[in-house]
């Protein structure tokens, strides 16, 4: 049997109802975010990885692969970014084969929104598709529930809001690639310093007609650990010794017993 | 599971509840004003362009004019999710329609199709959607599907939270047979309203204008009080 299991659902339902806690989900607290310019498309994330209040990986990747020409960012549960953008990509590329033309980002987006509408948000799947194809460049957000936007230029994610308002103060029509990389570069570091649950560095993934996809894995670092101040460790003797007894092999000889085991040796395998 | 802090059913002593009106927590609502109209050469359709999570506006630009067949045309409100699922299925349907027939499908057909889907699966959706098309046989018609999924074939249909501000002001001005450009005047005034006083819609107004001589868009944006700058394409 393929596909999911939804029977714990019930059990956390009755026990929710019983006043227990549901179990807590690794997620990941996000800033993600697209951008449109007038020769390709831009999407560029944080790398911070949450559970609960513990940063659980400092440098995650966000930006997951759906074809060469199509990339996706996700935000929400990792298990179900990773998870669905996998086999998305995976159908995708049966699709290509099968046509024998190359991927459209509609289609990508098609797809992932009817596999999480399918499953009515317990996928907990929030993604930023971007892609270019035959018809042109491509950008689409895609909530938990099947919903789909168009637009050119979004954010998803905790940090969304933060991301949104660099956005909506600077951005401006038919910018030029490297406008546009510092753009959203610059929404992502919005989103690492003001939300709690964004943080470390900036990934970014620039997808452009005629050009190989470029993934910028940490292009920026704006949080690169410093040189320790002090050295914290003491110099060996700063701590007096006040006796000192030295214990020998045949000191602690007295405290074992060994005993044979009767029976056969066969019995019982032995690594050699 | 971020986004996922409540759940929608719940277990109680007799069986697990559903609240079947409210959305599961980190839905994209459509918070909306919706309306279609009947003219004298056929239908126009109108909607503001809001799109909330909560207190937040995920879209201010949105498109909830969403085409299904040449000129069979819907205004979506209620959960943005299972809205598009349903106009994405019936627009399947009616390009298959076209095909086997070879003929376009008649508006009446499409709300069938909208109401089929919305009545069968009532529980699972939350979608309030306003039907609004031009067949050269029956002319322009409005059908509205609620929320419970009946079919209701009026002169005129208003939808979405910010309806509620407007029954008064449609009321008093409607006309049957007005001219498109007093059909645009009414629906851009009435939706303007709507937008004023319903929190949860906003942004621009978007128009479509169904005749004879097919689909035309306008667009009114709130810049110069919705005056502008109209037909588009």
């Amino acid at each position: 049997m393929t596909g999911f299991d939804f029977s714990n659902y019930n059990r956390n339902a009755a026990l929710h109802a019983k006043g227990v806690p549901l179990p807590k989900a690794t997620s990941t607290g996000t800033t993600i975010v697209g951008c449109i310019y007038d020769n390709g498309v831009v999407i560029a994330a944080d790398t911070r990885a949450t559970s609960g209040p513990i940063v659980a990986d400092k440098n995650c990747e966000k930006l997951h692969y759906i074809a060469p020409k199509i990339w996706c960012a996700g935000a929400g549960t990792a298990a179900d970014t990773e998870f669905t953008t996998a086999i998305i990509s995976s159908n995708v590329e049966l699709h290509s084969l099968s046509t024998g033309r190359p991927p459209r980002v509609i289609t990508c987006m098609t797809l992932l929104k009817q596999h999480l509408f399918r499953h009515q948000g317990h996928i907990g799947a929030y993604l930023v598709v971007a892609g270019v194809d035959p018809t042109g460049t491509g950008l689409y957000t895609v909530h938990a529930h099947g919903s789909t936007d168009k637009l050119p230029y979004v954010t998803m994610g905790s940090g969304s809001l933060a991301a949104m308002s660099v956005f909506e103060s600077t951005w401006k029509p038919n910018m030029n690639k490297e406008e546009a990389i510092a753009l959203a570069s610059e929404a992502i570091k919005a989103g690492i310093f003001n939300d709690l649950g964004s943080g470390s560095n900036v990934d970014v993934c620039v997808i452009e007609k005629d050009k190989p996809t470029q993934l910028m894995r940490n292009y920026m670092t704006p949080n690169e650990r410093g040189q320790k101040e002090r050295d914290y460790r003491f110099a060996k003797g700063t701590t007096a010794i006040l006796n000192e007894k030295v214990f020998t092999k045949e000191d602690l000889r007295k405290y074992v017993t060994v005993e044979e085991i009767s029976g056969d040796p066969n019995l019982m395998e032995v690594d050699p | 599971m971020v986004g996922h802090g409540g759940l929608t059913g719940m277990l109680g002593e007799d069986g697990i509840h559903v609240d079947m009106n409210h959305l599961k927590s980190g839905e994209v609502n459509l918070g909306t004003s919706i309306m279609a109209i009947n003219f004298k050469d056929g239908v126009i359709l109108g909607a503001d362009s809001r799109t909330t999570t909560g207190a937040y506006i995920a879209n201010r630009v949105t498109d909830k004019l969403t085409q299904v067949h040449d000129t069979i045309w819907c205004c979506r409100s209620g959960s943005a999710a299972d809205t598009q699922a349903v106009a994405d299925i019936v627009s399947y349907h009616l390009n298959m329609y076209s095909i086997v027939n070879n003929e376009a499908p008649s508006t009446q057909v499409a709300a069938a199709l909208f109401q089929e889907l919305c009545y069968e699966n009532k529980d699972m959706l939350s979608a309030g959607i306003i039907i609004a098309g031009y067949d050269p046989r029956h002319g322009g018609q409005v059908y509205s599907i609620p929320l419970g999924g009946s079919l209701h074939k009026q002169s005129y249909s208003i939808g979405g939270s910010g309806s509620t501000y407007i029954y008064g002001y449609c009321d008093a001005n409607w006309k049957e047979n007005m001219t498109e450009e007093e059909g645009i005047q009414f629906v851009r005034g009435a939706l303007r309203e709507a937008i004023k006083w319903d929190g949860s819609s906003g942004g621009v107004i978007r128009l479509v204008v169904l005749t004879a001589d097919g689909a035309q868009r306008h667009l009114y944006l709130p810049d110069n009080g919705y005056a502008g700058p109209g037909a588009t394409k």
